[in-house]
C-alpha cells in the first residue's frame, strides 16, 4: 500500500512554464498585456479580454486563505497518511486564486483570510507549490 | 423569443429502489427502458412517435457511455430527428427540458423523450479521481476530496462571511428527512435530529456525513410534446412556463464567488421573466441537494432570500412539511435517492406535485413549481418553472 504514488501534474502547452518555474522555486503566472489582468490557471488567451498577448511574471508568493476544507478522508489512497490535511484556495496578492495545501501547522489553526506564503515541496520528484501560515 | 407554453410534460417514469439499489440486479439500460416505457405508456404515446431524444449519463465510461443519446436510441429502437446529449452534470435534464421545448416550438421534433439512469450503488463504483491533466493538474495533486471538498469550501466561506452555522445546514437535512418520511419510496426514512447531523462523522470540514446526499441507483424519464399533441394524451399536461440555464465555472478554483451561485441566479432571472410569475406565486420548490450547503446557496441564488440570509431562512424547520416553504418534497438527494445526476428526479417530483399525486406529502393545491438543477461543483444551473395551466 505504501507504494501508491501521489498524483503529479501532467504539464501541457499551457502550463509548461508554470511547472518549470516551480522547479526553480518560482511562482510564475500570466499577465495580460492588453488589460493588465493576472491569469491563473495558464491559458492561450486572456479570459477577461481574449487577448493572446500574455506575459509570464513572477508572483510575490504571498496571499490569503480564501477558503479551505480539512480532508478527514483521503481523496486518493496515496493521501491516506496525510489525513487530516488542509486543501485551500489561496488568493494571491496579484488577485488570482490557486488551489493548494496549507502545511507546517495544525489543521485546526487555519482560518479564512489568514496570510500565507508559498513554499515548494517535493511530490514524487516534482516541486509543487504549497503554502504556510505567516 | 420565449418557450413559455411551447411544450407540456405529459409522461413521467422512474423505478423502485430497495435500500438504494435497483431491484433484481437490473442493468442501467433496463431501468432507463422501464422508466421510458412508463412515461410513454401513461401518456398514451407509442415509441414510434418519439422523434426527439435527450440524454446524459455517467454510465459506460470509458466506453459506450461516451455517446449516450446514440446508445440509448439504439437500445430503445429510436431514430430521432433531434438528438441532444448536453452534459452539464446534475442540471442536464432541466436544460434538456428547455432544449426540447425550443426544438418542439421550432418544429424540429414533436415528441421528446428525456431519459437517465444509474446503477452506481449496485456497481459499487465511486466517482473516479480526476486525472492530473488539463485543468485537473491544478487540483488533483493537492488531494481535494471529490466532490465534497469543493462544496465544503463554499460552506466554509459562507460561514466566514455571513455567520452561517452547521446547525443551519443541519436544519435542511432534518427538514428533508421529514419529507422522506412521508414518501414510501424514499431510501432513508428513520427519524433524524439536528444533533444526529452534527454528531455524524466529519467528512470534509465543515460538512458532516449527514450533510451529504445518498449514493443510490435510480432512473427517470420525461416525455414532452407540443401543445397540439398534448390534447390527445391520457395525462393532465404540465406546462413549461419558463426555463433558464448557465454555468460559471467547472472546477471550484474557477468559481467567481464561493458564496454565490452566479449560474443559478442568472438562470432564475431568465426563467422568472419568461414565466411572468414572482417568487410568491411559487407553491413548491425542488432544488438539487447534493449537500445541505447546495440547497442553502440555491435558495439565496434563486432570490427567495437575500445573499447571506439562507441560514436564517431555513431555521426552525421552515422547509419541512408544514413549515411554510415546501422544499424537496420527495425527500431529496439527502434522503430519497441520489443516482449520480439527480436532476431528473426534481422534475419528476414537481410534476407529481402539480398533478396532485403525492399522497401524504402532497402540497395542497400546488399550481406552480420551481425546479433548479445544479451540476459540477456548484458550476452549472438550470431552472424550470412548471405549472398546471
Ligand atoms: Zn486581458
Amino acid at each position: 500500500m505504501d507504494q501508491i504514488t501521489k498524483p503529479t501534474p501532467i504539464a501541457d502547452g499551457d502550463s509548461g512554464p508554470f511547472w518549470e518555474g516551480c522547479q526553480e522555486e518560482k511562482l510564475v503566472i500570466q499577465k495580460c498585456k492588453e488589460c493588465d489582468n493576472h491569469i491563473f490557471y495558464p491559458r492561450y488567451v486572456c479570459p477577461n479580454c481574449m487577448s493572446d498577448d500574455l506575459q509570464w511574471v513572477e508572483a510575490c508568493g504571498k496571499g490569503k486563505v480564501y477558503s479551505y476544507t480539512i480532508a478527514r478522508r483521503a481523496a486518493h489512497p496515496s493521501f491516506k497518511a496525510d489525513v487530516p490535511y488542509v486543501v485551500a484556495l489561496i488568493e494571491l496578492k496579484e488577485g488570482v486564486r490557486i488551489m493548494s495545501n496549507i502545511i507546517n501547522c495544525d489543521v485546526e489553526e487555519v482560518d479564512c483570510d489568514m496570510d500565507v506564503r508559498v513554499v515548494f515541496k517535493d511530490q514524487e520528484g516534482m516541486l509543487i507549490p504549497k503554502f504556510e501560515l505567516i | 423569443m420565449s418557450i413559455k407554453h411551447a411544450a407540456a410534460i405529459v409522461g413521467i417514469g422512474d423505478v423502485e429502489l430497495e435500500r438504494g439499489k435497483v431491484i433484481g440486479g437490473k442493468s442501467v439500460f433496463q431501468i432507463q427502458a422501464e422508466s421510458a416505457k412508463k412515461a410513454l405508456d401513461e401518456a398514451g404515446i407509442s415509441k414510434q412517435e418519439v422523434d426527439g431524444l435527450f440524454t446524459a449519463g455517467l454510465w459506460g465510461l470509458p466506453g459506450v457511455g461516451q455517446f449516450p443519446s446514440a446508445v440509448m436510441g439504439e437500445y430503445l429502437g429510436i431514430q430521432p430527428k433531434y438528438s441532444d446529449s448536453t452534459q452539464i452534470g446534475g442540471s442536464s435534464f432541466e436544460a434538456h427540458v428547455g432544449h426540447a421545448a425550443a426544438a418542439i416550438q421550432s418544429g424540429l421534433c414533436e415528441v421528446a423523450l428525456v431519459v437517465y439512469g444509474s446503477t452506481q450503488r449496485s456497481d459499487e463504483k465511486r466517482l473516479p479521481v480526476k486525472p492530473p491533466e488539463l485543468t485537473g493538474q491544478f487540483e488533483t495533486p493537492f488531494g481535494l476530496p471529490n466532490p465534497v471538498g469543493g462544496y465544503a469550501m463554499a460552506a466554509r466561506r459562507h460561514m466566514h462571511q455571513y455567520g452561517t452555522t452547521s446547525e443551519h445546514l443541519a436544519e435542511i437535512a432534518v427538514a428533508t428527512r421529514k419529507w422522506a418520511q412521508l414518501n414510501p419510496q424514499a431510501t432513508k426514512r428513520d427519524p433524524l435530529t439536528i444533533d444526529d447531523v452534527l454528531n455524524s462523522q466529519m467528512i470534509s470540514d465543515p460538512l458532516h456525513l449527514l450533510d451529504c446526499c445518498l449514493v443510490t441507483d435510480g432512473a427517470g424519464a420525461i416525455v414532452l410534446v407540443s401543445p397540439e399533441r398534448a390534447k390527445d394524451c391520457k395525462t393532465q399536461p404540465i406546462w413549461l412556463l419558463g426555463q433558464g440555464e448557465s454555468h460559471s465555472h467547472w472546477s471550484i478554483q474557477g468559481m467567481p464567488d464561493l458564496t454565490s451561485l452566479t449560474a443559478a441566479k442568472n438562470a432564475a432571472k431568465v426563467a422568472f421573466e419568461m414565466a411572468g410569475v414572482t417568487h410568491d406565486d411559487i407553491d413548491v420548490v425542488e432544488v438539487y441537494d447534493s449537500f445541505t450547503i447546495t440547497a442553502l446557496l440555491t435558495i439565496e441564488a434563486l432570490g427567495f432570500c437575500r445573499p447571506g440570509e439562507g441560514g436564517d431562512f431555513v431555521a426552525n424547520q421552515r422547509t419541512a412539511p408544514g413549515g411554510g416553504f415546501p422544499l424537496n418534497t420527495n425527500g431529496g438527494g439527502l434522503s430519497h435517492a441520489h443516482p449520480g445526476m439527480y436532476g431528473i428526479h426534481l422534475l419528476i417530483e414537481a410534476v407529481r406535485q402539480l398533478r396532485g399525486e403525492c399522497g401524504d406529502r402532497q402540497v395542497e393545491d400546488a399550481k406552480l413549481a420551481l425546479v433548479n438543477g445544479t451540476g459540477g461543483t456548484l458550476s452549472t444551473a438550470s431552472v424550470c418553472i412548471l405549472g398546471r395551466e
